[in-house]
């Protein structure tokens, strides 16, 4: 029976969480309602397909109703439109902010522009996620960049506060914002086999240790400055200019011999790849120094990930190391800086390798 | 001066960006009452400013203070060119001249524009200082409570019910007006708001003018209505049950009379003196019609078998010409002012009753539904000095009302209700009720049957089968029926099948569960213009009503039920067909006989194909029938039965199946007599129409298990809510495509129509199983030729399935021992000296027995005189219901106050799913400062106890768009509506400081649009009663404290 008009409003919102996903994955109501009738609603229920029609549209115009209310979530708690329990409410914004791994890692670290925009129907085909999640997605991070761009104090409890977001989210976020503000390059080929949960990880401990909002404590005096001071969705400039210190590392040739020999011996009977580390120890110290010394140009932050990829996890990997192996190395490599006499920069050094440590621990996958 | 109004504007957010330049708003505030206005400060570039004005102070008389809204306009400073609006907020200020409801009102209201829907939210604070008026000319009626619920309000008990009033005012419908064509949508369509905000507080204001007037203090069961008479104008108005009110306030009992209005004890004295009008008296108690009426022979002539009385629809056609252009001026308010002096003693000769449930003892007996319809011609000019007027014509109906409980034997109407249905200039009026006898004498023994002591039996008739006993005489029998004894007492005369338009009484004894019941039907007319399109309708009423009765009756025995409840038939017109639609609760009543089975006959006995053909059916019949018993739970005890009496005298019954033969189409009812002891109902197959008939009967979709549907107040056979409800209105509108539809096929249309909406209603409530859907009221129209609109409300309530048939077998009754003592204080018959007089007579029309008058004029000469009887007889029973309360669970939540159940609430087991989080606990929620109102039809939400009533939610909004597409065609425009709707209604009883809203109803959803022109139009009028309600705990700790904690503490709350 086609009706000319057909609603159904309740005075607490009726949401079926369902159709709900089947809008957010951007199917369309006669879609929706194929899947729901595959999913065996019906037999459930004795309903028929009609019923389950008028079900879906009623559910998609309450969906698209509120969609203005989830651009800011904090609105959703107190507007008098709709009538939802609290709880509910929370499934809202965590769904209709969540996205799918494989449109993110897509975008991930692209200017968040009108052109990326343009090309979402070409992700949409390459990923498989409907065009209209795509650009739900698309608009979410290019809302949450917004917002939390100009704002001062921890990146990731201002994304929870603004969008009323689960911590794991809020985090998910930070990163996406993180890394489309320094424009990190992740889609090229040596890169690919890199989830976003692993870009995620690395976002996190960048945002943690590199940035000015990471050292923290440091309560500036005027007001001016603190607008510079709290952000950490930009890289602490000063440390990056101290990185160039650690260059002193492979170019002192006393250094990099004395360094080599520490760590050698630390390693030596405990690494079936011990002949590798041996061998290639200069190529690969070269290799993290050069990386930190570059990262005062813009361009090299970019290339940060596929650095690490070329200068070091690549050169490992084709020596057949285990994961565990490189945990082993990298730690003494860390460690074995400060029995260094001569080398002065160690709390730059730790700063430094600290995230290198775990991000490339993330990214290096057996 | 009689009254300060004071309101403060504080602030506002989430306001629309009116400056595209800034992306921001400078907003600003106009607040008027009357003809004062003030204005707050520009707050610039904010879209969520912070006003905080000063308290804008504003001195009225009591009468604009009833009659006008407060006005609350937001717009955007605009240096160079005019303010921009921003929208609106009307705020009725009733609510705070009745010293019981709420003192402020203070909240956020959403701002309203009738183009672009809610924008924004605006903080209101507002009071009322009201001096008191000794004046008694005068014009207001401030402290009448006004309750739209149909039954005596939870926390309060009647003192006196006073019985029947009503009122209507007319004007001129703005959107009509030649200004109308100069002017915005908008102006239109706000002017069309505020006349009508002030229409129904002039009209709640003269109804509490007739109540004070007649004594009492509150208006229950009061139903407000719009006719949108299009060119000929607009017309509200409103029926209620005057009653005097007393709140229950336990422990201070002897403070009761300073709750009551100041005007409650000399009216109660007037009212007392048999002085003023030997006939008034009795009658302002309602409880017998003595007055001669003009009896319509027609109208007795036509009636239909088994408790169904139809009126023949008069046909009364005004004066086209007439009135001319003589009121025509566009004064502000005209009002069809009828003579005042008339009125007082006119109201009180209509003994009817809005009220649909009743406190236990009230409802003597029942003697089935009555309703009259009058098709109209609308007259394009009003006359308020015309004879005929509304109001003459509502006089009318009710008349015939009247001489129809007449011809049943009954004095009384219960149950009552009035409705229209207008295309173009053509109205049907119709008003229905249920004939009853209500108890003339308030006896605290007990003894409600009067019928007992005449067969001297030592116990009393129990109150569960009561009121099915016949009241009428049995060798004068007002239509066809069969009686036998009561199957449950086995002292009466109960008659086979009882319809009423009233809820089930809780004390009645009941077999199984009952189910919602409808009868649809289609009827195609000509399409026809003034008198020739007046007489068709008339003519096809009829028709309608006979084949409604014949499909409620066919239904209700396939579902082996013998009783209807709440009865209520719509016929809607359209300009090229009606629309009728009948919707009961069907119910097994103990006490009534076991209904028979359907049989089918064919008319040609000879052929064998047709022979077999009528095997199946009546096979399939009868498996429906058995089915349908399992369904519902019917396996009534057997009992030898005995027909008793023989039925009707055969000449009449002959003449009048005759008639009824004849005038139906294409099926046939009538009883069969020769069938033994059970009638058998039997349906004739005589050509394809019934084999139509039969099989849309049997294709009733069955209810999906876990749901029961109702549309009453109580499910019978459901006594354990839980606390999740979910309150929903649900609109549809179907387009016939095809041009030339039969009757057969547009009543398949309907029928699907209807059954759809609840498949729809079952599939979407599904995580509530076990539910029940309660008070599914359904609403047909006929909008435009070829669309047929059918709107629902009702609400879901979920019931613990466990304990679904454990109706504790004293419970009702100590409930209905206890209600007695407590909301019973029947004003009925105090008037002792005019009633011994009048018993006689009464009892002659109302064919009680003679014996039964020497028992109650017993029972009035031992209370002496009224003065004496009222008080000591008030203090007796509150004494006795206190001493009741200390022991009983039952009771002991009525006597809780506020602080006591909001501890107990806190200490109570977490709710699960918020829904039935209360007032308390959710401002206290997350941060967020939006109260959670719940909605239900019903007077009461399960679980919870309602210790305040903050009074009545009447509002009516208008929405158009001009942009039908872009907000998601007429489906996405009216969602909006409704959800805003909803959400103004809940923010109003925010503000008020309640949670919740009882009795809840959307009286008027007029939907028009206009697709090509991209446009749509939509009224929509709700109502209903603001309340606080707190959780009931289940059990009471110390019963014995509740009783000290009340006293003190309630006068706290209040």
């Amino acid at each position: 029976m086609a009706m000319e008009l057909d609603v159904f409003v309740g005075n607490t919102t009726i949401m079926d969480e369902e159709v709900y996903q089947l809008w957010l994955d951007g199917y369309t109501v006669s879609d929706a309602v194929k899947v729901r009738m595959e999913g065996g609603v019906m037999e459930e229920c004795e309903a028929s397909a009609d019923v389950l029609l008028s079900d879906t549209m009623d559910q998609y115009r309450t969906f698209q109703m509120c969609e203005r209310l989830l651009y800011s979530p904090a609105k959703l708690a107190n507007q008098l439109l709709f009538q939802i329990p609290p709880h509910r409410q929370a499934i809202l914004i965590e769904r209709y902010y969540a996205f799918d791994d494989a449109f993110v890692r897509e975008v991930l670290g692209k200017k968040l522009s009108k052109g990326t925009k343009k090309d979402l129907d070409d992700i949409s085909a390459k990923t498989n996620v409907t065009l209209k999640s795509c650009r739900r997605q698309f608009d979410n991070f290019k809302r949450v960049f917004k917002v939390v761009e100009e704002l001062k104090g921890p990146l990731v409890e201002n994304i929870r506060q603004h969008f009323l977001l689960s911590d794991k989210l809020a985090r998910d976020y930070a990163a996406i914002v993180f890394f489309a503000n320094n424009r990190f390059e992740t889609g090229k080929r040596k890169l690919q086999y890199l989830t976003f949960q692993d870009f995620a990880f690395c976002a996190g401990q960048l945002i943690n240790n590199w940035t000015v909002g990471a050292v923290g404590e440091q309560i500036p005096t005027d007001h001016q400055r603190s607008f510079r001071f709290y952000m950490d969705v930009d890289l602490d400039k000063e440390f990056l200019q101290e990185l160039k210190e650690l260059k002193i590392l492979i170019t002192d040739k006393d250094l990099l011999d004395q360094h080599k020999s520490l760590v050698c011996t630390a390693l030596r009977g405990k690494t079936k790849a011990f002949n590798e580390m041996e061998a290639n120890f200069k190529n690969l110290s070269r290799g993290l120094v050069n990386i930190a010394a570059k990262l005062t140009n813009t361009k090299d932050v970019r290339d940060f990930f596929i650095d690490l990829v070329e200068k070091f996890i690549e050169p490992c990997r084709s020596d057949r190391w285990t994961a565990a192996d490189m945990k082993l190395y990298l730690t003494h490599y860390t460690n074995s800086a400060h029995i260094l006499d001569t080398f002065k920069h160690q709390v730059v050094w730790d700063r430094y390798m600290g995230v290198i440590k775990s991000c490339i621990f993330k990214m290096f996958h057996d | 001066m009689p009254g300060k109004l004071k309101a403060k504007i504080v602030a506002g957010r989430h306001l629309p960006v009116m400056d595209r330049a800034s992306d921001l708003t400078d907003a600003f505030v106009e607040v008027k009452f009357g003809n004062t206005t003030f204005k707050t400060d520009v707050c610039p570039k904010s879209l969520n400013p912070q006003w905080n004005s000063e308290w804008f102070k504003f001195e009225v008389d009591d009468e604009d203070l009833q009659d006008e809204p407060l006005q609350v306009t937001v717009l955007d400073h605009d240096t160079y060119s005019a303010n921009d609006a921003i929208g609106k907020v009307y705020i009725d200020i009733d609510p705070l001249l009745c010293n019981e409801a709420a003192s402020v009102i203070s909240g956020w209201f959403p701002i309203y524009d009738t183009i672009h829907g809610i924008r924004g939210e605006i903080n209101v604070l507002v009071k009322v200082e009201l001096f008191n008026d000794l004046n008694r000319f005068r014009q207001s009626s401030c402290g009448v409570k006004f309750f739209c619920t149909t039954s005596i309000p939870r926390c309060y008990r009647a003192a006196m019910v006073h019985g029947f009033v009503e009122e209507l005012v007319v004007n001129e419908d703005p959107e009509y007006q030649w200004i109308d064509r100069i002017r915005t949508p908008r102006a239109s369509n706000e002017a069309r708001q505020r006349l009508i905000s002030l229409m129904s507080g002039e009209l709640q204001r003269k109804i509490g003018l007739k109540v004070l007037e007649m004594g009492g203090n509150a208006v229950v069961g009061y139903l407000q209505c719009f006719d949108l008479e299009g060119e000929s104008g607009l017309v509200v108005r409103a029926i209620g049950t005057a009653c005097t009110l007393d709140k229950l306030s336990s422990g201070s009992a002897p403070n009761t009379a300073t709750h009551t209005h100041p005007n409650t004890a000399p009216a109660s004295n007037a009212c007392n003196s048999p002085s003023k009008d030997g006939k008034e008296s009795p009658l302002a108690h309602g409880c017998r019609s003595t007055h001669n009426s003009p009896v319509h022979s027609a109208c007795s002539a036509q009636r239909l078998s088994q408790n169904f009385s139809v009126s023949v629809p008069t046909l009364i056609f005004t004066g086209m010409g007439s009135g001319g252009s003589a009121g025509k001026e566009a004064g502000p308010l005209k009002t069809l002012l009828r003579q005042q002096t008339q009125t007082a003693l006119e109201q009180r000769e209509f003994p009817f009753f809005t009220l649909t449930s009743f406190p236990p003892g009230f409802l003597v007996h029942v003697g089935g539904v009555v309703s009259a319809r009058s098709v109209k011609l609308l007259d394009r000019i009003h006359n308020p000095d015309e004879p005929e007027t509304r109001d003459a014509w509502w006089e009318e109906i009710r008349q015939e009302i009247k001489s129809h409980a007449k011809a049943l034997g009954c004095h009384a109407v219960v149950g009552y209700s009035e409705s229209t249905s207008i295309c173009e200039e053509v109205c049907i009026l119709s008003a229905s009720g249920t004939a009853a006898i209500l108890n003339p004498r308030y006896m605290r023994e007990g003894c409600l049957d009067i019928g007992i002591v005449d067969h001297r039996f030592e116990d009393p008739s129990p109150p569960s089968c009561g009121f099915c006993h016949i009241p009428y005489d049995e060798l004068n029998m007002p239509f066809p029926t069969q009686l036998t004894y009561c199957y449950h007492c086995r002292r009466q005369k109960v008659p086979d099948v009882l319809f009423t338009t009233i809820d089930l009484p809780p004390e009645a004894a009941v077999t199984g569960k009952g189910c919602l019941i409808q009868a649809r039907l289609c009827r195609l007319k000509k399409k026809a213009q003034g008198e020739v399109n007046a007489t068709a309708i008339s003519n096809l009423l009829p028709f309608m009503e006979y084949e409604l009765h014949t499909q409620l009756m066919n239904k209700l025995k396939l579902r082996s039920m013998n009783a209807l409840f709440g009865l209520r038939i719509q016929i809607s017109i359209g300009e090229n067909m009606l629309l009728g639609l009948a919707s009961a609760t069907g119910v097994y009543l103990t006490a009534l006989p076991a209904p028979g089975g359907i049989q089918i006959a064919g008319k040609t006995p000879g052929d064998l194909s047709n022979e077999h053909h009528i095997l199946t059916i009546q096979k399939r019949i009868n498996d429906t029938i058995a089915k349908n018993k399992e369904i519902y739970q019917i396996n009534p005890p057997e009992l030898t039965e005995e027909v008793v009496g023989s039925p009707i005298p055969e000449p009449r019954q002959r003449s009048r199946l005759f008639r009824s033969h004849s005038e139906s189409s294409d099926e046939v009812s009538e009883l069969d007599l020769s069938h033994g002891k059970k009638d058998a109902f039997v349906l004739e197959i005589d050509d394809t129409d019934a084999v139509e008939d039969i099989h849309s009967l049997l294709t009733d979709a069955t209810i999906p298990t876990g749901f029961n549907s109702c549309n009453t107040e109580i499910m019978p056979g459901i006594y354990n809510w839980t606390s999740a409800v979910q309150m929903f209105t649900s609109v549809r509108v179907f387009r016939l495509s095809n041009a030339n539809l039969t009757n057969q096929g547009l009543n398949k249309i309907f029928t699907d129509l209807c059954e759809n909406l609840l498949k729809s209603f079952y599939f979407k409530l599904r995580s509530m199983i076990p539910c029940c859907l309660c008070h599914l009221n359904f609403t047909v129209a006929v909008p435009e030729e070829e669309l047929i609109q059918v709107a629902v409300t009702a609400v879901a309530m979920t019931y613990d399935k466990d304990q679904t048939q454990e109706k504790p077998a004293e419970k009702p009754i100590t409930k209905g021992c206890i209600e007695t003592e407590e909301q019973l204080q029947f004003p009925m018959e105090l008037c002792a000296d005019s009633s011994s007089t009048n018993t006689q007579l009464s009892s002659k029309i109302s064919g009680v027995q003679e014996t039964t008058n020497v028992s109650s004029r017993a029972a009035s000469v031992d209370y002496g005189s009224f003065a004496d009887r009222c008080s000591t007889w008030l203090e007796l029973l509150r004494l006795k219901a206190h001493t009741i309360r200390r022991g009983s669970v039952k009771t002991s939540r009525r006597t809780q106050s506020l602080a006591h159940s909001v501890s107990s609430l806190e200490r109570s087991s977490p709710v699960p799913d918020g829904r039935s989080r209360s007032l308390r606990s959710t401002r206290g929620f997350g941060g967020s400062s939006v109260t959670v109102v719940k909605m239900t039809p019903l007077s009461f939400l399960p679980g919870t106890r309602i210790i305040k009533y903050l009074g009545i939610i009447n509002m009516f909004f208008i929405r158009e768009t001009t942009s039908l597409r872009e907000e998601g065609g007429v489906s996405g425009f009216l969602h909006s509506f409704i959800a805003e709707v909803f959400a103004m209604v809940r923010a109003h009883v925010a503000a008020l400081g309640g949670n919740a809203v009882v009795s809840y109803s959307m009286k008027e959803c007029v939907f028009m649009e206009n697709p090509n022109k991209n446009q749509a139009q939509c009224l929509i009028n709700v109502s209903g009663d603001a309340v606080i309600c707190v959780r009931e705990t289940d059990q009471e700790p110390v019963p014995s404290n509740i009783g000290q904690t009340c006293t003190s503490e309630t006068d706290g709350a209040t």
